[in-house]
């Protein structure tokens, strides 16, 4: 069986920073993802990224990912792409569906001292009448067809969501060509950044607040020719005699996104659930460990953030295991720790972060009240 | 904040959270406005001014803020700005006319002596503007920086320039 010192799941910032760190100090370092580029989301984000300019950002999201991978070869990491992990046993047995360079798959069973699990978050799906018709989409897909597949969804979009997600995907539509009618948004205020709020309005498009999609409008080829919109009282819930129909041809949906647990689960970490992070998530402690001995967390997975959070908990989950490989010193791993999170600290401030640094301080709390130490998977 | 509800900003909200040129900074030459009102943990537009007249500093989220005296509106923060969120505002081009510089990341990019439609924050028309420079280096990245020449009474409502 083919050997490891450390295996990290997922390629997005979260994964290549963790497999650079781990890399860096001499750990034998196989980084897999199932996509066919790594950069995980930022491979498609064609946008200039926020954050500080230390950690990239005013760069574009497919350069930050060209970055990182080459500092990842740079560290020697091993990169396996189009490779799904399917299952994590005992004793840190993974079953990996490896993509083989003639297209095929093959099953290969791998051993690793440490796994460290990055695979991100999916999107939210919200249901309406004629919700399956074709032209439905989330906004993700949107944004692959045009950023990487280089296609078009349709010409009228509608875009429900105005989270920094829904307003930045309706603005690279326009780029790409696409007329966007107009945002609806259930809640009474705009969800994402201003600055990006304002480029739409700047562009003419209408965002309509307090407002819900009740039900897509299927055509004769088939496909969405419109959809119903109604207006929500305090509860979410549509005021009969509000309906309004909008024509487009594609609905994207941009209601949030919520970690992906499937491999945390299967290997049997403790859960809680957080709102604010967007649903299940696992506990862990400063060092990302989770409550399996030896299996690390970092980004999206740990709860819904931003790629500059998910590279440095990618970074601190990389140090912690060349630590645990006797790589380098525990002094060393924990001031390079300290300096990290002190950074992550000042990312979670202001009116978007504050909430997120709160919650990260309860689950790391109750790390430490219900698990304390890890203990080996079973 | 009407911005949150409604996604522009009124200029005297602007005035009132950040620190715009005064008219004495204006009557000098060109100068940077910044349109950025949210603690947002963003700073590139503070590394990108060569001539330190962008202040972020620490925390992060701090809101980002103009020395007048020091800019030189030369346009290296509106290409880098990710909000898409600084123009620079030239009200000394002429006795009737000023000019705004803008980002705009869309095909077909405005070309020289080309007349377009101006728009505002809300994207409504406000006058007929004429191109007079884009300036769209690699160190840009993507983001070509346009100049149009707007009649001055509009230079602080005109924002972009219609798309084709
Ligand atoms: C439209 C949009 C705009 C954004 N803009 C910004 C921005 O301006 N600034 C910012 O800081 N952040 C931004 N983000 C957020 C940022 O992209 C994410 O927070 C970040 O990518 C999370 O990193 P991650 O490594 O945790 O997960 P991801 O980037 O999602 O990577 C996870 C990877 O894991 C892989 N994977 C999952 N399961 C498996 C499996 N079983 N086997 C193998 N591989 C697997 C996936 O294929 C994926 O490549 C944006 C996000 C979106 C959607
Ligand atoms: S216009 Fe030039 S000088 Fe003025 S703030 Fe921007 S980068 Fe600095
Ligand atoms: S770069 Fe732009 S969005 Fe970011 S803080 Fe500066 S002005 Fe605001």
């Amino acid at each position: 069986m083919l050997q490891k010192d450390v295996l990290v799941i997922g390629a997005g910032p979260a994964g290549l920073a963790a497999s650079i760190e781990a890399g860096k100090y001499g750990a034998s370092t196989l980084l897999v993802d199932l996509n066919m580029q790594p950069g995980g989301q930022l491979f498609k984000q064609i946008h200039k990224f926020f954050g500080s300019s230390a950690h990239r950002s005013g760069t574009r999201g497919y350069d930050i990912g060209k970055q990182l991978l080459q500092e990842a070869q740079e560290a020697n990491v091993e990169i396996w792409m189009q490779s799904t992990v399917i299952g994590i046993f005992p004793e840190h047995k993974v079953a990996i569906e490896k993509g083989l360079d003639s297209g095929k798959k093959e099953m290969i069973t791998i051993q690793a001292k440490k796994i460290i699990i990055a695979t991100g978050a999916s999107e939210n799906a919200i249901r309406f009448n004629g919700w399956t018709t074709p032209g439905v989409m989330g906004a993700g897909a949107a944004q692959t067809m045009i950023n990487v597949n280089h296609v078009k969804p349709g010409q009228q979009i509608v875009m429900l969501g105005t989270g920094n997600v829904g307003l930045i995907v309706s603005y690279q539509l326009m780029q790409a060509g696409c007329d966007v009618v107009s945002l609806i948004e259930a809640a009474p205020k705009i969800g994402g950044y201003a600055v990006h709020a304002a480029k739409i309005r700047r562009a003419g498009v209408p965002i309509r607040l307090r407002h819900t999609i009740i039900e897509a409008k299927k055509g004769e080829n088939g496909c969405v020719c419109g959809c119903v919109i109604a207006e929500v009282n305090e509860h979410f819930q549509p005021i009969p005699g509000t309906e309004e129909t909008i024509a487009c041809d594609t609905i994207a949906l941009a209601a949030g996104l919520k970690p992906t647990m499937d491999l945390v689960k299967l290997a049997g970490c403790k859960l809680t659930f957080n709102g604010p992070f967007g649903g299940y998530i696992p506990l862990h402690n400063d060092r990302m460990e989770t409550s399996c001995l030896g299996i690390f967390v970092a980004g999206d997975t740990t709860g819904v953030e931003e790629a500059n959070t998910a590279l440095e908990e990618g970074k601190i989950a990389g140090i912690s295991v060349a630590e645990d490989l006797g790589l380098i010193s525990p002094d060393t791993a924990s001031n390079q720790r300290k300096e990290i999170w002190e950074r992550l600290h000042s990312l979670r401030l202001g009116p978007f972060g504050e909430r997120r640094m709160q919650e990260k301080e309860a689950v790391m709390k109750e790390y430490e009240t219900c698990i304390g130490a890890p203990i080996p998977i079973q | 904040m009407a911005l949150i509800n409604t996604g522009y900003l009124e200029y005297d909200e602007l005035k009132n959270i950040q620190t715009l040129p005064d008219d004495e900074r204006f009557s000098k030459g060109p100068v940077a406005i910044i349109e950025c009102v949210q603690e947002i943990p963003c700073n590139p537009c503070e590394a990108a001014c060569h001539f330190g007249a962008i202040q972020v500093g620490e925390p992060i989220t701090n809101l980002p803020t103009l020395i007048g005296e020091k800019c030189i509106g030369c346009g290296m923060c509106v290409a880098r700005c990710p909000g898409l969120a600084i123009v620079v505002v030239d009200k000394t081009c002429s006795d009737t006319t000023a000019t705004v510089s803008f980002p705009f990341e869309y095909y077909p990019i405005p070309t020289v002596g080309e007349e377009r439609k101006a728009l505002n924050r809300k994207g409504e028309i406000v006058c007929s503007g004429k191109i007079v420079k884009v300036v769209n280096p690699a160190s840009y990245d993507h983001t070509p920086v346009v100049t149009v020449e707007i009649p001055k009474e509009f230079a602080d409502e005109v924002r972009t320039v219609e798309r084709v």
